[in-house]
């Protein structure tokens, strides 16, 4: 080191407003590294309020130029945050950008620090750090890739298909695979939605036969994503396409065949379990494809080899039994997850008594009973099919909110309880209790609904749901469901009798939410939700370039939103796109081949298989278009003879001594 | 021991889950140790157990090694290799008679804040109960022998080094 030229380095040292400097001593940090650093090449330091503003750029630009630094460190946020700013004014003024270095001063000390002696100390000896390891960084440029113009988008509910259609309409191709046999989501089994009271198949019907009918989208329903591999611009998926049983290029969707199969299955999907459906089905009359699937566990010829009923009527032959999992490779450029929710399981919530008690619903069977098209035609009546109720209790807040459950908060549970009172109060006359811990009605238009229901008559009671019951202790409870709630209002105990009780079951994670998470190399949070890039400004990217999540997938959260996040992710894969290249970040490893043994340790170790051996010069040689920068193969090479850029063994050793470098030469704080 | 010893601690993370994990800490307001001054890498599979030892004996009390949940790694299986190291690594501390327990692996998610600062405090803790590091001494006190070692609380079969570790 000490027979290298002197690198002249400047230190910027934020306020950020007083989210550091409230408790790190920035003028003496910046003070400091003047004084203590000049050794390592420190020619200026300066502390601003907001190194971020344009103004605190300004100053770092105008430094570089005039006092001609070849290193910059700042110290302020998370290089996560902002190490893409100060690079580009770095890049700005004719500095390679890959010699910025951030000292994350907020994220790691003032923040999560309170002694401000303590903190500024340890402030000093994360910018020794980075000052010491600045010097040994070397200019890099950028990697540029092309983008693959197709999108995938997996999950064809109404986030998703929001978003496949944002992307179709600007002229670029969508692959919108889904699940279930026939794309629409949650929003297909409603009945109203809140606080309009639109007709959900009404607003929803337009949207799936547009993405059905579109051009630029292929549908790929009764199927989903086995394998991705690749990077942001060139993913590479494979899908699996389940055998359907029926030849969609013969099928018509006339229908013979559901009408034909003798088997009748309870639909505990579409139907939330209240409906039928034939062993050979579309799940709902408008599902996009109209063609239907085959259920193979309840078809009477796969059980027992004869029937072929369907086979038989149908007009043009396209059933086809001998039909088998297709596997389907694509490459896409950009990857939108829209994968939903799953219902909360009310069963779990053994007090309340769902599964026990007959007459108790949940949220979903509900909105099946109002429905028009639902098994009762829209009668909303109790579980022999005929009674209609005369008093009706609603619980928010099932396994959401609740320590035992969900902690968080479900979102949409308070307008879908005020949304049934509505809709029993208008078609069956009965008294509705609601039954809630707080009434969160926010966002346009919701509290208005809420006085709304108010003014119906529907009473309501503040305080969480102990029990229901059938037990009765009182002849007016005889052959009723009590509910028995603390009226935290009123300050007392209250036993309820009514006829039929709804929970509001709340959203949770999909069942195979991580699994899904691992295959597209994204996280969960810790309640199981897709985690963002950023919780406020960047909701709908995630760590992992090129993958975006819409919808529930990424929390809770009601119709407007969803479709918001659809088009949003679209925006965002669309400029990815109509930039037609990607700049990677060039942390790559590379083998100097003068220094390998060709021991070959390092080729087992590259899960990506960037590493290849060439037998006739017997050295390893890295496919820089493989290699992902994790480093694992630089730290393994026994010769020293793998170099990984960006994060060298210079660079860490020597952030190693500038951090301990306060050890060696104390400095009163 | 000395009563006011404030251990030095260095601390390696991987871009992807534990650095976002101290990110998450501070986004959170989180309060923890001040003893740790962290070193971003790609992966935990970047760690040269060579920066441990650099690190120990440029001053360091102890080193706490932190990845991706095994499983969740970015780089699909890198920390299993930072796993390999680490254990090994604590063989050679013993062997130069430094205490194992002056290194510590933690697997914390980008989710896992509280996890981050928890054990970092508690590593802080532990270290501090282990008093200031000095090669010289801890040699003689250990004897040079390598210690029991069933406190681990990780599982590796041996065979699994060997694709590393050139005989």
């Amino acid at each position: 080191m000490t027979e290298k030229k002197l690198e002249r380095v400047g230190v910027y040292v934020c306020h950020c407003g007083s989210n550091i400097a409230g408790t790190v001593d920035v003028v003496d940090v910046a003070k400091w590294a003047q004084e203590k650093l000049g050794h390592l090449g420190v020619v200026i330091t300066r502390e601003y309020k907001f190194m971020c503003s344009s103004l605190g750029q300004e100053l770092i630009e105008k430094d570089i130029k005039e006092l001609g630094l070849t290193r910059v460190v700042v110290a302020a946020c998370s290089p996560h945050l902002h190490e893409k700013t100060f690079r580009t004014a770095a890049k700005k003024v004719g500095l390679n950008p890959y010699l910025v270095e951030l000292a994350s001063i907020r994220e790691q000390v003032s923040w999560v620090h309170t002694d401000k002696t303590v903190a500024t100390a340890k402030a000093k000896a994360v910018v020794a750090g980075a000052v010491s390891r600045v010097i040994e960084n070397v200019a890099l440029d950028e990697i540029k890739v092309p983008i693959n113009p197709n999108t995938l988008v997996v999950g064809g509910g109404i986030a998703g298909i929001q978003s496949a259609l944002e992307i179709a309409n600007a002229g670029f191709h969508v692959y919108l695979v889904e699940r279930e046999p026939s794309i629409g989501g949650h929003m297909a089994q409603f009945d109203k939605t809140f606080p309009t009271l639109d007709c959900s198949a009404c607003i929803l019907t337009p949207r799936i036969v547009e993405a059905g009918t579109h051009p630029n989208i292929t549908l790929l329903t009764w199927s989903d994503v086995v394998n991705v591999s690749g990077y942001v611009g060139n993913f590479h998926v494979t899908i699996r396409k389940k055998a359907r049983f029926v030849n969609e290029e013969l099928c018509t969707g006339c229908g013979i065949c559901q009408e034909k199969c003798p088997k009748k299955v309870i639909d505990e999907v579409y139907e939330a379990g209240l409906g039928y459906r034939k062993a050979v089905y579309t799940p709902f009359a408008q599902a996009v494809p109209n063609f239907p699937v085959m259920d193979k566990e309840n078809c009477t010829y796969f059980i027992k080899g004869t029937c072929k009923a369907c086979e038989k009527f149908c007009p043009t032959g396209a059933i086809d039994f001998k039909q088998e999992d297709q596997l389907i490779n694509i490459d896409v450029g950009n990857i939108v997850l829209a994968t939903g929710y799953d219902l909360f399981d009310a069963r779990r919530v053994s007090n309340y008594g769902y599964g026990r008690l007959p007459n108790v619903f949940t949220s979903l069977e509900f909105e099946r009973l109002s429905n028009a098209a639902g098994p009762t035609s829209g009668n909303i009546v109790l579980r022999d099919g005929k009674t209609t109720p005369k008093s009706v209790g609603i619980i928010h807040c099932v396994g959401s909110r609740d320590k035992n459950f969900n902690n968080y908060c479900s979102v949409i549970c308070c307008m879908q309880g005020l949304k049934f009172a509505h809709l029993v109060h208008e078609r069956t006359g009965a008294t509705v209790y609601n039954f809630y811990i707080d009434m969160r009605t926010a966002y346009k238009a919701y509290d208005e609904f809420y006085q709304r229901v108010l003014e119906e008559g529907t009473l309501f009671v503040r305080g969480k749901v102990a029990e229901v019951t059938d037990a009765a202790r009182y002849d007016r409870e005889k052959g009723k469901l009590v509910i028995q709630v603390e009226d935290t209002l009123a300050g007392k105990q209250r036993r309820i009798p009514v006829d039929m009780v709804i929970l509001s079951s709340g959203l949770q994670p999909r069942h195979d939410a991580k699994e899904i998470g691992k295959l597209f190399g994204i996280s969960c949070s810790t309640d199981g939700w897709f985690t963002e890039k950023h919780p406020k400004l960047d909701p709908v990217a995630t760590m992992t370039e090129g993958i975006y999540i819409v919808g529930c997938a990424q929390g809770p959260k009601d119709i407007p939103s969803s479709v918001a996040q659809g088009a949003a992710a679209s925006a965002r894969v669309l400029d990815k796109i109509l930039q037609k290249e990607v700049a990677l970040e060039p942390i790559k490893a590379t083998v100097d081949q003068d220094k390998c043994s060709g021991c070959r340790i390092c080729n087992g170790l590259c899960p990506f298989n960037a590493i290849a051996f060439i037998a006739d010069d017997n050295v390893s040689e890295i496919n820089p278009a493989l290699c992902q920068g994790c480093g694992t193969c630089v730290a393994a090479c026994p010769a020293g003879a793998i170099s990984g850029t960006g994060f060298s063994d210079e660079q860490i050793i020597a952030q190693i001594d500038g951090l301990l470098l306060r050890n060696l030469e104390p400095v009163g704080a | 021991m000395t009563d006011n010893f404030e251990p030095t601690i260095i601390g390696f993370t991987c871009n992807w889950c534990s650095y976002r994990a101290a990110d998450l800490a501070g986004t959170a307001r989180m309060k923890y140790a001040p003893n740790v001054r962290l070193i971003r890498m790609m992966c935990s599979g970047r760690l040269d157990p060579t920066f441990v030892l650099h690190a120990l004996s440029s001053g360091a009390d102890g080193v706490m090694i932190t990845g991706c949940h095994p499983g969740e790694c970015h780089y699909i299986e890198q920390n299993y290799k930072a796993l390999r190291r680490f254990l090994l690594l604590r063989h050679v501390l013993t062997g130069l008679g430094i205490e194992p327990e002056r290194v510590k692996l933690v697997w914390a998610s980008a989710a896992e804040g509280a996890r981050f600062a928890s054990e970092t405090t508690a590593f802080v803790e532990e270290i501090r109960r282990l008093g200031p590091l000095s090669w010289g001494k801890a040699a003689i006190k250990e004897g040079g022998r390598i210690k029991d070692d069933k406190d681990s609380s990780f599982v590796i079969h041996l065979s699994s080094f060997e694709k590393e570790v050139p005989s």
